[in-house]
Parts: C-alpha cells; sequence; structure tokens
C-alpha cells in the first residue's frame, strides 16, 4: 500500500450533524487533514444525539458523533466575537477546502461569503451544503432530515405498494438521506480539488440537500415533465410486481428482483417448478407478468415454509437475485463482511473501543484510516499554538473569553 | 477558468442498470469523455424499461433500444461503441479503447470481465496507471462475492430496508434508483481520488466497491445502536426518538402532505403562534418535548385538523415564514412547477433526435469555476462506433465495415 490519496490536502470543516461532517469524514478517512470547528462548551449538534452506550448522553460518547468524525482534528471557536472570526481567517488561509453547512444568511452575516473568503485564500474550495441551496425563494427556509426525505421527492414514493393513498408518505430510515447528501458533496469537492491541482484556481460549490435526493430518484423526478404521469406509493402492479418484490417467508421478509427473463428461469429452478420455464404463459416478462397472478400463490406457499437464509443462499447459488431483509444485527454478524474485513476496531479516549466501517470503497494502492473522532477542543493547542503561532497565555485568555 | 474539471480524461463503462451508468455519468457531467459498451446481443437492460409511472405503474419493455427516458436519464453527455465482446477480436478492440483511456467502470458480476479477458491485470498490461473499478452488489472479494443484486437487495443487505417503512407495515425496499446513485456518486469519488492519486504518484489503481457496504455506511448509527446497547433498531414511519411533531399531515388537495419537524421549545412557540395559538397549543401537555413525545398521538390529531384546511403552499409559507422546518411532500408533478427548483434551474431540456423534446435533471451541484452540465442526450445504441473505431483508434471505414459484418462491431 502506498500513501494515503488524498494526504496532504487541507480541510477546514464548520458544520455540524451529519451532512457536513459526514462529507468531510470521506475525506480525513482517505487522508485529508480535516479541523473541524466546533461551538465552545457545547460542540457538534450530534454531540447530543444517540445512541449512547446504556442510552447515557455524554457529549464524548455520542454513537452518532464518533462514527462521523472520525479521523478529524477538533477545535472550539465562536467565529462570532473579532477575535474569533479572525483566527477563522487565519484557518481558511491554511485550508485548501472549507466544507460548511450554515445558513446562508448566517455566512453572509459573518462576512463569510466565498468572495469575503477568497479575499484571504484566492485558491480557497468552498464547499456550502444546505437544504434548498444558496438561491432562491426557499434558500432561508429551514429543513430537518424528515423535511429533506419529502422535499427532494423519495418520501412521496415511499413505501413502495401502500396499502393505502390514505396514509401518509415516509421517511427513508436513519439519517441516510443526510448522510447520502454528504457522499453528493463529497464527489463534487473532489472534483474541484482534482481541479485546482491542474489549474490552481479554486471555487465555490453550492449542494443543495433537495437536489441531491432529487437526483438519487432522477428518473421519477422528470417523469411528469416528460410523460405527464405523477409517480407516488400506489399499488405495484402488473411487470413491476412481476418483478418480484418483497414476500414474507417463515422467518421474515424476502426480497426478489428478477428484472430480466433468464432471472426467471433461476427463480423457477429454486422453488421446484423448473418446468414453467417451458411454458408458453411464461414466455417473456410480460407474459409473466399477465400470468403472474396464477402462480403467486404457489410462490407464497413455497416461501412461507422457508426461512430467509435458505431461500437466500440456495436462491443465490442458482444465480437468482434475491435476500434476505436483514435486521441491523445480522449485518453485524455477516460473513461476507467479516471475510472482506469491512469491521474495524476504534479505541477512543472516552468511549473505549468501538466498531466501524470501512470507508464504502476498496481500493488497491491508497489505504483508508480510521482515527477516533477528536474529544471536545482536543487540538486546540495544537493548531492554535503550533499552527497559528498562539502563546499559551493567548489560549487562556481565548478559554475564558469564551472565544475557543 | 473555462471548461469541465474532467476534459481531457477519458473512461470506458462496461455497465448496465442504475449503478455502472450513473457512475460514469457522473463523471461525464464533470466533462470526461465516456465510451459506453454495449452489444447488441445484450443493450444496457435500461434500454428496454419504459414506464407508466402513475398511481398503477407498469414496466413497458420496449422493442427499440432508443427510446427509454430512463436510460436517457442515467447515460446523458456519454458515447455508445457496439461490441460483442465474447468474440476475441472484440476484445482486443476493448483493450485498445482502455489503451487509450484513463478509467474503466464496469457493475458486471464479479468474475464476468476476467473471463472475457478485460480483467484489472488484462488491462494494467495495456495501459499500466488504469485506474478500474469494479461494483457489485457484494464485492469482488469473501464468500458471497458471486451473489447478484439490484437496489432492493443490496438496500435490504446493507440493513435499510428494515429501518424503513410503517411501524405497523412490512420493511420498505428502496426502489426507483436511489440506493444505485448513491452507490455511484460513492464509486465517482473514489474515482476522482484516484485520479488526484495518480496525478501525484503516476500510479493507477483497482477500486472494489460492494453496493451493500455502501448502504451499511449510511445507516452505521443505527448499527451502533446495536454494538453500544444490543438494541435493534426498526421501522418507525416517519417518527423521531425524541421530537415531536415529526411526521407528514394532510393538506387541502389531493394526495397532498406537509413534513413538519419541531426539534425545540423555541420552534414549538413559533409553531403555535403561526397557527394562531389555538386554545390546545397552550395545554400543559404540550409544552416541552418530552411531553409532546408522550402526547404525540393526541397532538398529531390536532396538527392534522389544521393542515388539512390549508394548502400545501399555504401551510409551508406560515410555518417558514415563522421558522419551523415544514415542507410539502414533492411528487414529480411539484417539482415541475415549483418557482424554487425552476429559479435554481434545477431541470434542462436535451434534444433527442428519436424520442424529441427531453426534460432531463441538471446535475445536483453547482460549481462557479468548472460547471457541472448537460451537454448532450443519451447516446443512440451505437451512435459513436465511426468517431471511436474510426478517429480514435485510426482504423479505416473498410476495417469498420468488415468488423461490422463478422459481427465484432455489433
Amino acid at each position: 500500500m502506498g500513501k494515503k490519496a488524498l494526504e496532504g490536502t487541507k480541510v477546514l470543516e464548520y458544520a455540524s450533524f451529519v451532512s457536513g461532517p459526514y462529507c468531510s469524514k470521506l475525506l480525513a478517512d482517505l487522508g485529508a487533514e480535516v479541523i473541524k470547528i466546533e461551538r465552545p462548551g457545547v460542540g457538534d449538534k450530534a454531540r447530543e444525539r444517540g445512541p449512547f452506550p446504556e442510552d447515557l448522553p455524554h457529549p464524548e460518547k455520542s454513537g452518532l458523533f464518533l462514527y462521523l468524525n472520525t479521523s478529524k482534528k477538533g477545535i472550539t471557536l465562536d467565529p462570532k466575537s473579532t477575535t474569533g472570526k479572525k483566527m477563522f481567517l487565519e484557518l481558511v488561509k491554511w485550508a485548501d477546502i472549507l466544507i460548511e453547512d450554515k445558513p446562508p444568511k448566517e455566512m453572509e452575516g459573518l462576512g463569510f461569503t466565498y468572495e469575503e473568503l477568497k479575499e484571504v485564500n484566492q485558491q480557497l474550495i468552498m464547499t456550502s451544503i444546505t437544504p434548498y441551496g444558496e438561491t432562491g425563494p426557499y434558500r432561508d427556509y429551514k429543513a430537518y432530515h424528515l423535511n429533506i426525505c419529502h422535499v427532494g421527492g423519495l418520501g412521496y414514493l415511499m413505501p413502495p405498494n401502500s396499502p393505502s393513498l390514505e396514509r401518509e408518505p415516509l421517511k427513508a430510515g436513519g439519517h441516510s438521506v443526510d448522510c447520502a447528501c454528504g457522499v453528493n458533496a463529497a464527489l463534487a469537492t473532489v472534483s474541484a480539488l482534482y481541479s485546482r491541482g491542474v489549474t490552481g484556481e479554486g471555487q465555490s460549490i453550492d449542494v443543495s440537500k433537495q437536489e441531491s435526493l432529487m437526483n438519487l430518484v432522477r428518473v421519477y423526478a422528470v417523469a411528469y415533465a416528460n410523460d405527464k404521469v405523477n409517480p407516488n406509493r400506489g399499488p405495484i402492479m402488473g411487470t413491476a410486481a412481476a418483478m418480484g418484490g418483497l414476500k414474507k417467508c417463515k422467518d421474515g421478509y424476502i426480497i426478489a428482483t428478477l428484472a430480466e427473463r433468464p432471472h426467471w428461469a433461476r427463480f423457477f429452478k429454486l422453488i421446484g417448478k423448473p418446468e414453467w420455464d417451458e411454458d408458453e404463459r411464461f414466455k417473456d416478462t410480460l407474459a409473466i407478468a399477465d400470468h403472474y397472478n396464477e402462480i403467486d400463490p404457489y410462490i407464497s406457499e413455497w416461501m412461507m415454509s422457508r426461512t430467509r437464509y435458505e431461500i437466500y443462499h440456495q436462491g443465490q447459488e442458482l444465480g437468482c437475485p434475491i435476500a434476505p431483509v436483514r435486521s441491523i444485527d445480522e449485518v453485524v454478524n455477516d460473513p461476507q463482511l467479516k471475510g472482506r474485513d469491512f469491521f474495524v476496531e476504534v479505541d477512543h479516549p472516552e468511549a473505549g473501543k468501538t466498531v466501524f466501517p470501512r470507508g464504502p470503497y476498496v481500493f488497491s494502492e491508497t489505504p483508508w484510516q480510521g482515527n477516533p473522532a477528536p474529544l471536545l477542543g482536543q487540538h486546540n493547542e495544537e493548531i492554535y499554538c503550533q499552527k497559528l503561532g498562539y502563546t499559551k497565555e493567548d489560549m487562556v485568555r481565548l478559554r475564558e473569553s469564551g472565544i475557543i | 477558468m473555462t471548461g469541465r474539471v474532467l476534459e481531457g480524461i477519458r473512461a470506458v463503462e462496461f455497465g448496465q442498470f442504475y449503478v455502472g451508468p450513473y457512475t460514469s455519468e457522473a463523471l461525464a457531467y464533470f466533462g470526461a469523455e465516456v465510451i459506453k459498451v454495449e452489444s447488441i446481443r445484450r443493450p444496457d437492460p435500461t434500454r428496454w424499461f419504459g414506464s407508466t409511472g402513475g398511481p398503477d405503474p407498469k414496466i413497458i419493455i420496449l422493442t427499440d433500444p432508443n427510446k427509454s427516458v430512463g436510460f436517457n436519464e442515467l447515460n446523458l453527455n456519454k458515447l455508445s461503441v457496439n461490441l460483442d465482446l465474447t468474440k476475441p477480436k472484440a476484445v482486443e478492440l476493448a483493450k485498445k479503447i482502455a489503451e487509450v483511456s484513463d478509467v474503466i467502470v464496469e457493475n458486471n458480476r464479479p468474475g464476468v470481465l476476467d473471463r472475457l479477458g478485460l480483467s484489472y491485470e488484462a488491462i494494467r498490461e495495456v495501459k499500466p496507471d488504469i485506474i478500474y473499478l469494479s461494483a457489485s452488489c457484494r464485492g469482488s472479494t469473501g464468500p458471497e462475492r458471486n451473489y447478484a443484486g439490484f437496489a432492493p437487495i443490496f438496500g435490504s443487505l446493507g440493513g435499510l430496508s428494515e429501518i424503513t417503512g410503517y411501524a405497523d407495515g412490512p420493511p420498505a425496499p428502496p426502489i426507483g434508483g436511489r440506493t444505485d446513485i448513491v452507490c455511484g456518486t460513492a464509486n465517482a469519488f473514489s474515482i476522482i481520488t484516484a485520479l488526484i492519486h495518480r496525478e501525484m504518484t503516476g500510479k493507477g489503481q483497482y477500486i472494489d466497491n460492494s453496493d451493500s457496504e455502501v448502504i451499511s455506511c449510511l445507516v452505521w448509527d443505527t448499527i451502533m445502536d446495536y454494538n453500544l446497547n444490543g438494541r435493534i433498531q426498526t421501522r418507525r414511519g416517519n417518527k423521531d426518538d425524541i421530537f415531536a411533531p415529526h411526521d407528514c399531515y394532510r393538506c387541502k388537495g389531493e394526495d397532498d402532505w406537509i413534513s413538519i419537524a419541531i426539534s425545540n421549545d423555541e420552534e414549538w412557540r413559533a409553531f403555535a403562534g403561526a397557527i394562531g395559538n389555538p386554545d390546545w397549543a397552550k395545554e400543559e401537555r404540550f409544552q416541552d418535548a418530552y411531553l409532546r413525545k408522550k402526547n404525540e398521538e393526541e397532538l398529531d390529531r390536532l396538527i392534522s385538523q389544521w393542515t388539512i384546511s390549508h394548502t400545501k403552499y399555504e401551510v409551508m409559507d406560515i410555518l417558514q415564514k415563522a421558522g419551523v422546518a415544514a415542507v410539502h411532500s414533492f411528487s414529480s408533478k411539484d417539482f415541475f412547477s415549483d418557482p424554487h427548483l425552476k429559479e435554481r434551474g434545477a431541470f434542462t431540456e436535451v434534444e433527442h433526435p428519436v424520442i424529441g423534446r427531453l426534460t432531463v435533471m441538471n446535475p445536483p451541484w453547482k460549481l462557479s469555476a468548472t460547471p457541472a452540465e448537460i451537454v448532450r442526450h443519451a447516446p443512440l445504441f451505437g451512435e459513436h462506433n465511426n468517431y471511436v473505431f474510426g478517429e480514435l483508434l485510426g482504423m479505416s471505414q473498410e476495417e469498420i465495415k468488415a468488423l461490422m459484418d463478422e459481427q465484432v462491431i455489433y
């Protein structure tokens, strides 16, 4: 293994909770030096959210925070004071990349627009992650994860095959959409970094979470404009249903995605009906759609007498795209993930040993790193004294005045 | 600076369905020249998928490979060539294209390209600094490396399906590409970091990505709750662990809903004020986060009574002006007419030579110096055979014609 891919890249993070921190975590875990700015005394909002060990809230033990902030350095700073602002600008000068998620108005109020920061650092790349983007009539509107799921067009489609349209559209589980926005912002950020390596120029990047999610459901997003249809979470019928979908089995749910006719041949073999492959009624996927109801009772019964993992392994051995709906504990105990060294143990001074996933990619040349998340203000001295040249006495005064 | 970031970078895509195609589409947005390799024996299956959408969505199987709106949406800016890779001569041509390229993107089942003679090792022999990305359901190593899967499958294996859905309903597997495109985004991210590394060191590399791992990384906090507390989280509709109100409420209109999330007392007071301080909002049982969560069911009922008498835009307007996170559940139709998205230019149009004028979604980032852009419609099947084999590889028209007759360029 060689050098880390982003070694030498300097990132300043002025962000909190999920999307911004996940974006810069992706860079930090690939070797970038990330300095995370947190509010003095309080810290990142994720420090207040669980999961906590034994459900006891503790700002250094939030599982969410520990996960989203691996491999970063942490400092505290209040850029609203005159001195704090000066220090913030010194850090901007140091950085190649600034990742921030503040409301556009707040950054304008602080004098931290891209134009102003560019005065300090001509080559700066500034990635701004906001709910609705930096422009447009909704730019100052608020949104949490729930709202993003809905404003991004995903909620309206969820759950697929809803039992009733009288029931509400749904968000996606966990913080998954906020994390997805972070990945989207990270992609644009490294593209700008690549460009800067070639041309020496920085730039600003405006990432709207709404558009990030719309991009994920883009095939649906353009449906009305192009076909005058308005997809919702209604019943999945016809060919779409015949492509598989969710089935109850002995110990939970099975999902099959039989997208092409050869998948059906394997599926028929799996369920002990290889002769159906020759049956005229099932000659292609359209024909299967027409006749699916005739075989559904048999399929349901077959499923109900078997467990998820029986069906999974037998089906996959036959080349059939089929899988169990897994609960969270099964992910952790997955032999495939273990076989791929997906889990790494990170030892944190306060929280102890915790298991994290290595990054969602395996590079042959450039290693991944997973160092523990910073304690609140852990690297103040290192950054302020060694990097910016403040003295130990300065530090005392800055601390007492609430600036750091 | 004008021009796009990856101008001068060339990528070859052996992709199908969503993950591989979106990976290279993202590169193409940034200006890479992406050559998509397909064969008449097996075009990208997305070319056959049309959809009626609507309340009774049916997949329509198309007979013309150049008519799928979905394919267009996932393959913008690319070029298409035909090669029947079961023939050794076609494999040699694919290698010739790789030789003048920087990146390979493929999302076949692990082992497929190896058997065809297009493994990373094989390509590296002709192009030593190639960046070669394989994306598959479970990754190219490990006991389940040969297992196949589409988004609903890797979404379920990764842990996302189990935690999405109504509390009293079945799990809701992801459909419609959203998990595929997250994977494609992570893939494109890893490719560009590898390009940065190549700039510095001159070295290419192999990237082995697993779709289900990308998904598990998105829900890791839920997984940590199991690791820390042995708790197995499951689905809870739109609800939050701590805060209320936190749900979608019906508005006036047909299937119109507003999402409202309140995370502190200040927002609660703003909310109560914005809806005219009704008596119920003053009741003690709603006065702090703990009490609101405890009495959530009743709270939801009362809020619904207010929202149902207003349109979704009225509710959003009233609540956002008061500083409350409220926004409606956008449908495709809403996207089409929304003033905010219009002003931001979220959509644009392309002129497709077969389908006609099509609305497409613009790239989801606004870069000030090197804008990501849509410059052309998705390629017609084999549209660029002449450009790639003729101009790029320098073959004569006669040679190309002969290889077409031999069904190599096919």
